[in-house]
């Protein structure tokens, strides 16, 4: 069993504070994912599980045992670096069974546990290459395999993918997936890419400064995100903000137009409230060219200055209230740019933030 | 003629011109070299024969029978020598290669106060020239009763090397990604395992390198060892090299032996691991 707590955890670099009293508990084999911009303290905070980092303050707890003091072998974890970190003076079985060596494991167990992990990950045939002649996704694969031979209560993996070519990664994160389901394991796993994010987590910790701004399952954040922050790191193309004050029932956009406002926040704002407006592009579609809308909209005209078909679907690039907004088209035709278009936005999908502390108004 | 003809008889022209001017680049790097060798053999009189001999009439062991003959027939004490040099030279070496780790993987792993200081202090002491510390050391040995032993040549050459070899080995320890000893760690391994098992490893070219830079000052180093050593007990062979030039004669023919028995361990030592010495000069380049 192991679960992972950090309760208040803190990182200090001399009067630099880089991780500010983090809370995050983990669950036995679930696959958290920590996403977030470069210098948001993902890593940080994945090395201090790992026990590459002390940490300042707070507490941290693998299985039922505080580590905050043990070094990294005494941990029970592996980890997969961004670099793949192999030995390179190693061949590729060596690297494999190094851990198990360390632990003066009889060679015949060693034997078994490399084959195990080398035909999990198709890496029979390379067994006795070094790590120079092989290619970057068999590396990565090398990488894994060291880390699942020790069967450690907690796989950790810092940005594997961000050195691979794009279809590479697309392909390793299928096989991470699986590893997961095969390996059955707690794994914490840093990105700083969102779409790895939704598509590996069962849980998403979106961090920012040193700081956890929402913990949730991929559709959790996707759908209700906490804050501005998080609208607009979560999902591609990024939800779309506009500012504007509650008058009534409508919401005036700044320099636009007067907005009904959603149903579902009517009960939570005041008159005269500055607001965030925010909707996603796939809730912004001209009349016409998709599905018509049930329930709340709102329904204004915009002009469109730039298309980029994407095959089943044509993302639109128009201004409101001054700002660059983002669209999207079901039912493709060419278009002109700077023709102006009815356009229809889903009031039910739509977020509001409050526009001085950003966070959501739900 | 057609225009591609007459660049390839201009390439075949360069790459002719190429190897002439190797040749005469190689031919000026190795002649006195193999001067050396071909004086060891030959007689005084050839050695000293004006226009010069190219071609040798005669080759001889001669001068090496007399170099390990009786001390009144020209013998010198070259096994001694031999011995001295070993003992001193491997013994430095050996000690300046673990000084040299241990202070370059500091300077390449941890950061701490004064060292960027301390690194260019270090590297100042190189730019003092040997010879001017001739008197000084002689001194200072003199004084605490180290002169003329092994003892006190080996602190000498552990000092001129060490600046040397802990910036040789700073640089290849930087190399070495640091997430491979972290790595090791979580595999299981102590901070000591880690840097046994998979930096050192690692950084081994580099390390040889080094060794073999550190062997070959104090084995050929004369200047220092000249003032330091006076008996047969410490001499060493650069040293006994002027065992050869009396009052009046020098006996070229004798000292070429002896240069060319001193030649021919460092050369040994540096084919077994000239692949390493390669691969540790090119480290950098060469992704791992």
């Amino acid at each position: 069993m192991a679960q992972v707590h950090l309760r208040d955890v803190v990182k200090k670099y001399g009067a630099i504070q880089v991780v500010h009293g983090i809370d995050l508990e983990i669950q036995d084999n679930e696959f958290v994912v920590l996403v977030g911009p470069s210098g948001c303290g993902k890593s940080t905070t994945l090395r201090m599980i790992a026990g590459l980092e002390d940490i300042s303050g707070g507490e941290i707890t693998i299985g039922d045992r505080v580590v905050n003091d043990l070094p990294p072998r005494h941990r029970n974890i592996s980890m997969v670096f961004q670099n793949y970190a192999l030995y390179p003076h190693m061949t590729v079985r060596e690297n494999l069974g190094f851990s198990l060596k360390i632990a003066k494991r009889p060679q015949d167990e060693i034997d078994r546990a490399v084959d195990e992990a080398a035909g999990i990950l198709s890496l029979a045939e390379y067994l006795d290459r070094k790590p120079g002649e092989l290619s970057g996704g068999q590396r990565q694969r090398v990488a894994m395999g060291r880390a699942i031979v020790r069967h450690p209560e907690v796989f950790l993996f810092d940005e594997p993918l961000s050195n691979l070519d794009a279809k590479l990664r697309t392909q390793m994160r299928t096989e991470i997936k699986k590893l997961h389901q095969k390996v059955k394991s707690t794994i914490v796993y840093v990105t700083h890419d969102q779409v790895e994010a939704m598509t590996l987590a069962d849980r998403i910790v979106i961090m920012r400064d040193g700081h956890i701004e929402q913990v949730g399952t991929p559709l959790d954040v996707f759908e209700s995100p906490a804050n501005t922050f998080v609208a607009t790191f979560i999902g591609s193309p990024p939800m779309n903000l506009l500012r504007g004050r509650i008058t009534g029932d409508t919401i005036s956009l700044t320099d636009g137009p007067l907005i009904s406002l959603p149903p579902q926040f009517a009960s939570n704002v005041a008159d005269g409230q500055d607001v965030i407006l925010g909707f996603r592009a796939d809730n912004l579609m001209p009349v016409g060219h998709a599905m018509p809308m049930e329930g709340a909209y709102a329904e204004f005209k915009m002009t469109v200055n730039l298309s980029e078909p994407l095959g089943t679907e044509t993302l639109l690039f128009g201004a409101l209230a001054g700002k660059e907004v983002q669209a999207k088209m079901l039912n493709p035709r060419p278009l002109q740019n700077g023709e102006q278009l009815q356009f229809q936005l889903d009031l039910t999908r739509c977020h509001l933030f409050d526009a001085q502390t950003e966070q959501s108004l739900r | 003629m057609n225009e591609n003809l007459q660049h390839r008889i201009r390439k075949y022209l360069l790459k002719a011109l190429h190897f002439v001017a190797l040749f005469i680049a190689m031919a000026i790097i190795c002649v006195p070299g193999l001067w050396v060798v071909l004086n060891s053999f030959r007689p005084t009189v050839e050695i000293m024969a004006k226009p010069p001999v190219w071609i040798p009439n005669e080759l001889n062991l001669d001068n090496y029978r007399a170099m390990f003959g009786a001390v009144g027939e020209g013998g010198v004490p070259v096994l001694q020598y031999f011995t001295n040099s070993l003992i001193v030279s491997v013994t430095s070496t050996l000690i300046a290669i673990l000084v040299g780790m241990a202070g370059g993987y500091a300077f390449a792993r941890y950061s701490f106060k004064g060292k960027a200081g301390i690194f260019i202090g270090l590297m100042l002491t190189r730019a003092v020239p040997g010879v001017s510390l001739s008197l000084p050391l002689f001194i200072v040995m003199a004084k605490t009763g180290l002169i003329d032993t092994h003892l006190g040549l080996i602190l000498v050459y552990v000092a001129l090397n060490v600046p040397f070899t802990i910036w040789l080995i700073d640089g290849f320890f930087r190399q070495v990604p640091i997430d491979l000893a972290e790595a090791a760690e979580i595999d299981g391994c102590t901070r000591w395992q880690a840097f046994w098992k998979v930096e050192f490893p690692v950084a081994r070219a580099g390390v040889a390198s080094a060794g073999i830079f550190a062997f070959l000052t104090s084995w050929n180093e004369y200047a220092l060892a000249s003032q330091l050593t006076r008996s047969t007990f410490s001499k060493t062979m650069p040293v006994g090299l002027r065992d050869f030039t009396s009052e009046f004669t020098i006996n070229w023919g004798g000292m070429c032996a002896l240069a060319v028995l001193m030649i021919i361990p460092a050369l040994i030592l540096t084919f077994i691991v000239q692949k390493h010495l390669i691969a540790g000069l090119t480290f950098g380049g060469v992704k791992g």
